[in-house]
């Protein structure tokens, strides 16, 4: 009973923030950069849903392109290390050797290295912005994708099916793509929500840094990190766009907490 | 014995793995070290013996090799933006970011401890059920917006710490430890709650098992039982995951030190990352990086020291 509560919960979390991505991809009620100078700091109203920023921008509208932004990085990441990890996991799973020896090897050591320090390495070196990030967090989630595929993959390779398609001179693309992937999907799906999760997590903290998603880009972290300044003068200003990660976060997780079996 | 000698060969291995990609992404990016360090004042003469006083003109492998000569001890060379030693730059930081992570974890042991226990020998009350919600909803919660939020309730509201009013560990260890109270909390709170759940869940698992019936049936107290045999058994997961999380927590402590104001590893990593100060920046990553292996390193002791078992294998 509690995984369909949870399933109920993720999934209206989830489709709340999706509705309010895609609302602000067509419209908000003010234009996110357009500065008031009444709005300043200004509190919770009917006029400024979530209060006003230090230069009068509606917090609510920026709320609302910046939870895309977050999306899309957050998105493309996971696609990015998602994908390098299942080829990667799905070609050192099928056919083992000193290669797949080897690629572990390297695997693990960075496996032990957390993914933002990578992330980091990668920003110091190209620089700040929404593509830096997506590719510096996206290479850093490879190795965690490509290990779960791995052991996927070999714990498949063995079974009676996989031999008959080789009886049947089914060739190893073939095997590895067509008859392996689809049994180990929701292995994958699941780690691709957690990864989600992570991801969101690691652009806002970047971005909070400073080193993340650069202006004029809005995203959820830079809010927070811009109105770090203002907690004590306009609390609502900080308060809303982490509230917004947190409902982003939350949404997925109970929404892979309830699909799991 | 033999494998924790096996294990400190790994940790020295993926030491030097992580050194040398690191060493090599900074080596090779575009962007003369000697033209960054004359400036405006650079001329080809100089140039040329900054470059051999700096080792520049020698092969990639055996700059490594100097590289780590001085690493090891302790050496990373010179900030180009502070024409100080990197040593010198760091040396009073690492305290304070290390402390900031112990206390985290300390925090993250001890409560999950005692919140585990509880929830998996009441489940179902109301207390759990409770707990369940509140940890589902902190999980979710990243570090540096607790930190926020802390701020805000016991800093503005309740007045129980002063926000940014941070006491180095030279002038008074008790204030400092003090200050650091809140900044832990806030990089544990997310940890704390997921250990909350694993250790509930494996805590659950392992009553189903055999060997707890049979306890029971050979006359064995209940509070016998669960802390002799099944919390020992059910912490073997978690324990991996505690090592995880501390990982975890070092990244997170340098978010939350930008949060509460407190000048360690973050703000000088951060500064010479925008300012292009890569041997501070190769000097922080790796230093963090020993503080990992090193973990994982303690941890996997740990590990058999738990469960004997796995040593034999």
């Amino acid at each position: 009973m509690k995984k369909k509560y949870n399933l109920i919960a993720g999934g209206i979390l989830t489709g709340f923030m999706l509705f309010l991505v895609i609302l602000g991809c067509f419209w908000t009620p003010y234009d996110p950069e357009q500065m008031d100078a009444g709005a300043k700091l200004a509190g919770v109203s009917l006029r400024h849903l979530c209060g006003g920023d230090q230069f009068g921008r509606d917090v609510f509208s920026r709320i609302l392109v910046g939870s895309r932004t977050t999306l899309l990085v957050a998105c493309l990441t996971v696609a990015i290390g998602a994908t390098g990890g299942l080829v990667l996991g799905a070609f050192t799973g099928y056919f083992g050797g000193w290669i797949d020896e080897l690629l572990m090897r390297i695997n693990d050591v960075l496996f032990a290295f957390p993914s933002i320090l990578l992330a980091l390495v990668v920003i110091s070196l190209l620089g700040g912005g929404k593509y830096q990030v997506v590719l510096a967090l996206g290479i850093a989630f490879i190795p965690s994708f490509a290990r779960i595929v791995r052991g996927e993959f070999i714990r498949c390779r063995s079974y009676d099916y996989v031999q008959s398609a080789r009886l049947m001179h089914a060739g190893s693309l073939r095997i590895m793509f067509v008859h392996i992937l689809p049994n180990i999907y929701p292995v994958l799906l699941s780690s691709i929500m957690i990864g989600f999760n992570n991801a969101v997590l690691a652009e806002a903290g970047m971005s909070f840094l400073g080193i993340g998603v650069q202006p004029p880009d809005s995203s959820l972290g830079r809010m927070l990190s811009e109105a770090q300044a203002y907690i004590f003068s306009a609390p609502a200003y900080a308060l809303f766009p982490g509230v917004a990660i947190i409902l982003l976060v939350l949404g997925f997780s109970l929404l892979a907490d309830g699909l799991k079996r | 014995m033999k494998m924790i000698g096996k294990k400190l060969v790994s940790m020295i291995i993926t030491l030097l793995v992580i050194s040398f990609l690191v060493f090599l992404a900074f080596a090779v990016i575009p962007g003369d070290p000697a033209l960054h360090k004359l400036g405006t004042e650079a001329t080809p003469e100089k140039l040329q013996v900054l470059r051999e006083q700096m080792g520049l003109n020698k092969s990639l492998l055996i700059r490594y090799f100097n590289f780590l000569a001085g690493a090891i001890k302790g050496d990373f060379g010179t900030s180009y933006s502070y024409n100080m030693p990197v040593r010198s730059m760091i040396g009073e930081k690492l305290p304070v970011t290390l402390t900031l992570s112990v206390m985290s974890l300390i925090i993250m042991v001890a409560v999950s401890v005692l919140l585990g226990i509880y929830t998996s020998r009441h489940q179902g009350n109301w207390v759990d059920r409770f707990i369940y919600i509140v940890n589902q909803v902190i999980m979710s919660i990243p570090p540096f917006f607790g930190g926020i939020l802390l701020t805000l309730l016991f800093g503005f509201l309740l007045h129980w710490f002063t926000p940014g009013g941070y006491v180095s560990y030279k002038i008074s260890v008790p204030r400092f430890l003090g200050y650091l109270i809140f900044p832990s909390i806030a990089v544990a709170l997310p940890k704390t709650a997921m250990a909350v759940k694993l250790l509930r869940s494996s805590l659950m698992e392992e009553m189903k098992k055999d060997y707890v019936r049979t306890a029971y049936s050979r006359g064995n107290r209940t509070k016998g039982v669960y802390y002799h045999h099944v919390l020992k058994n059910a912490l073997i997961p978690v324990i991996t995951f505690w090592g995880m999380a501390f990982t975890d927590m070092m990244v997170g402590s340098i978010i939350v030190e930008q949060v509460f104001g407190i000048p360690g590893l973050g703000r000088i990593l951060l500064s010479s990352i925008s300012n292009r100060d890569y041997p501070v920046v190769v000097a922080v990553i790796l230093y963090l990086t020993l503080f990992i292996v090193v973990t994982n390193f303690i941890v996997d002791v740990i590990y058999r020291i738990v469960d004997p078992r796995i040593s034999g294998q």
